[in-house]
């Protein structure tokens, strides 16, 4: 093929000028707003959802992530070294990763096909307590090991028992295990790689607040998109400030 | 229970086939009251916005939810495969009678079409505008190097764009030729940014029209960019959770006169975006069907 010189590709210039970007971020704020005021009730319903889903999610990775972090921060035991680099490796895993595995199990042609748990929305709170759970167990172990060392054997010498210790060294450190809940949540409401994958994005169902993003992007319905985007972060940001407030009582 | 349940599905069927369902739509209500089905379908039905347009039929008939799962029709044809879907409609003819003869899938129905066309900047550097030929039209834009953004993730629309590079005996190679990995709508956003050429499916080009777009239509009119949908029955033998009575009284009801018609009233910025045409005698005719009632119980 005789080559003319390659066509000039105008990579990503915005087509629009920045007044109109402006403006186009405005238009979906206020689209935020008329939304959130009118209650609209398809908004409501995919709100309640997310946060149903997340707030599972993190409970189920609480229970799980703090004990297992507090026993990897205190015990010792051969292969700790390595169990520590698995979970801070868990802390990054992509989640469209552990969407595509968590389908393949629930499939009906994979191992836990039978439950019936795909495209609902228990397959999401599993595919996000697999996310958030390295992440409030690396927290919780590096926020224990941050604790004064010498605390632990002077309650010892005061004649605590090995219950009343670890109990007190949790105290301790509260607000690092604050901190980790703080970024598991804000991990999973967030997320979409996997839940798009193992809920299906199901209008009514299985629909959540990323998943309705990615629709109406892929419709073209920018403003709506944007819209959603900005509720979300208005929604994390409520629940972290009160999150914050309640450290800030129990810390200091 | 079963019995009445298929005697209903045969009913649905056969009335669809013989185009009365006006007449026995009464006794069907409710034949499905609280039961799901999963459709596996592209993106560019669920989008475009044709199936919350029409299935509110079905769902008011049956007193059944359908489930939509809107993905490329790679990944569609892959959870027909794996049975977490009970019925599939998507656009990739070789794909599906290759899905049928794999034993996944029990039967194949036309349902409608709609056309691909060839988009880009009505500065169209490479000089295809009103070209009848879209083989030829590719052998241009190779030719020139001109950007072209491929949709690259295995799906229905990126299958005809395929087809299209091998009629024109070409492998498209080079800082040109992109492969996005992203749904219609995405690809055609890169494109508007780029202003590049894509092949894109006319529903979710005007769908998107309607938001703004820098591109025009270039070429459309071929017959190779003929778009046609199927619908298939999931296999029930491969997969005994597939709700197969619901699915076939979902195909019955698509390719019925009633729903052809809704789907062709389905209507965009004053365009119609799908013309139906399916053949609802062509496989399930009457005798047919009540052969297979009598086989059956």
């Amino acid at each position: 093929m005789q080559a003319k010189k390659p066509q000039k590709t105008k990579c990503w210039q915005p087509k629009k000028p920045e007044a109109n970007l402006l403006g186009t971020f405005l238009e979906a704020a206020q689209e935020a707003i008329r939304l959130l005021l009118a209650m609209d009730p398809v908004l409501v319903e995919v709100l309640v959802r997310s946060l149903q889903v997340s707030a599972s999610a993190l409970l189920i990775s609480s229970l799980v992530g703090i004990p297992l972090g507090t026993w990897l921060a205190l015990a010792g035991f051969p292969g700790k070294r390595i169990a520590t680099a698995i979970i801070y490796t868990g802390m990054g895993l992509p989640p469209v990763v552990v969407g595509l595995v968590v389908y393949l199990f629930l499939s009906r042609s994979g191992a836990f096909g039978s439950l019936g748990w795909l495209f609902t929305v228990r397959a999401m709170v599993v595919a996000q307590v697999i996310i958030a759970t390295p992440l409030i167990t690396g927290i919780t172990m590096s926020s224990i090991l941050a604790v004064d060392p010498d605390l632990r054997p002077q309650l010892r010498a005061l004649g605590a028992t090995e219950l009343q210790t670890t109990r007190a060294v949790l105290l301790e450190a509260r607000a690092g295990v604050l901190v980790g809940l703080v970024a598991g949540f804000g991990r999973v409401i967030a997320e979409v790689g996997a839940v798009i994958l193992v809920g299906g994005n199901i209008d009514g169902k299985t629909r959540v607040l990323t998943t309705a993003i990615v629709l109406e992007t892929r419709r073209g319905n920018f403003d709506v998109a944007l819209a959603l985007g900005i509720i979300l972060l208005a929604v994390a940001f409520s629940i972290n400030f009160l999150l914050v407030a309640l450290q800030g009582k129990t810390t200091i | 229970m079963l019995r009445t349940l298929r005697l209903f599905c045969v009913i649905l069927l056969t009335s669809a086939a013989g185009g009365v369902l006006a007449q026995t739509e009464e006794p069907m209500t409710d034949a499905f009251d609280g039961e799901t089905l999963i459709l596996a379908t592209t993106t560019s039905t669920y989008d475009s916005g044709l199936l919350d347009y029409i299935l509110p039929d079905f769902e008011e008939m049956t007193g059944a939810t359908v489930d939509v799962i809107a993905v490329g029709t790679g990944a569609a044809l892959e959870l027909g495969a794996n049975g977490d879907a009970d019925v599939i409609l998507v656009h990739a003819r070789s794909r599906e009678e290759a899905f049928i003869e794999a034993g996944s899938g029990t039967a194949r129905f036309d349902v409608m079409y709609n056309d691909f066309m060839i988009i880009g900047s009505a500065d169209d550097p490479a000089g295809i505008a009103g070209m009848g030929n879209a083989a030829e039209a590719f052998v241009t834009i190779a030719a020139a190097e001109a950007p072209f953004i491929s949709r690259g993730d295995d799906s229905g629309t990126h299958s005809k764009e395929l087809s299209i590079w091998a009629a024109a005996d070409l492998e498209p190679d080079g800082d040109w030729y992109q492969e996005a990995g992203q749904g219609m709508g995405a690809v055609i956003t890169i494109a508007n940014e780029q202003q590049a050429y894509t092949l894109a499916d006319r529903a979710t080009y005007l769908a998107r029209e309607a938001e703004g777009l820098d591109l025009t239509v270039l070429v459309e009119g071929d017959e190779t960019l003929f778009n046609p949908y199927g619908v298939i029955l999931v296999n029930p033998d491969e997969h005994p959770n597939v709700n197969a009575e619901l699915a076939q009284a979902f195909v019955g009801w698509l390719i019925s006169d009633d729903t052809q018609e809704l789907i062709e009233t389905f209507v965009v910025n004053d365009t119609q975006l799908f013309y139906a045409n399916a053949d609802a005698g062509e496989e399930a005719t009457e005798d047919e069907m009540l052969a297979t009632e009598e086989a059956g119980s």
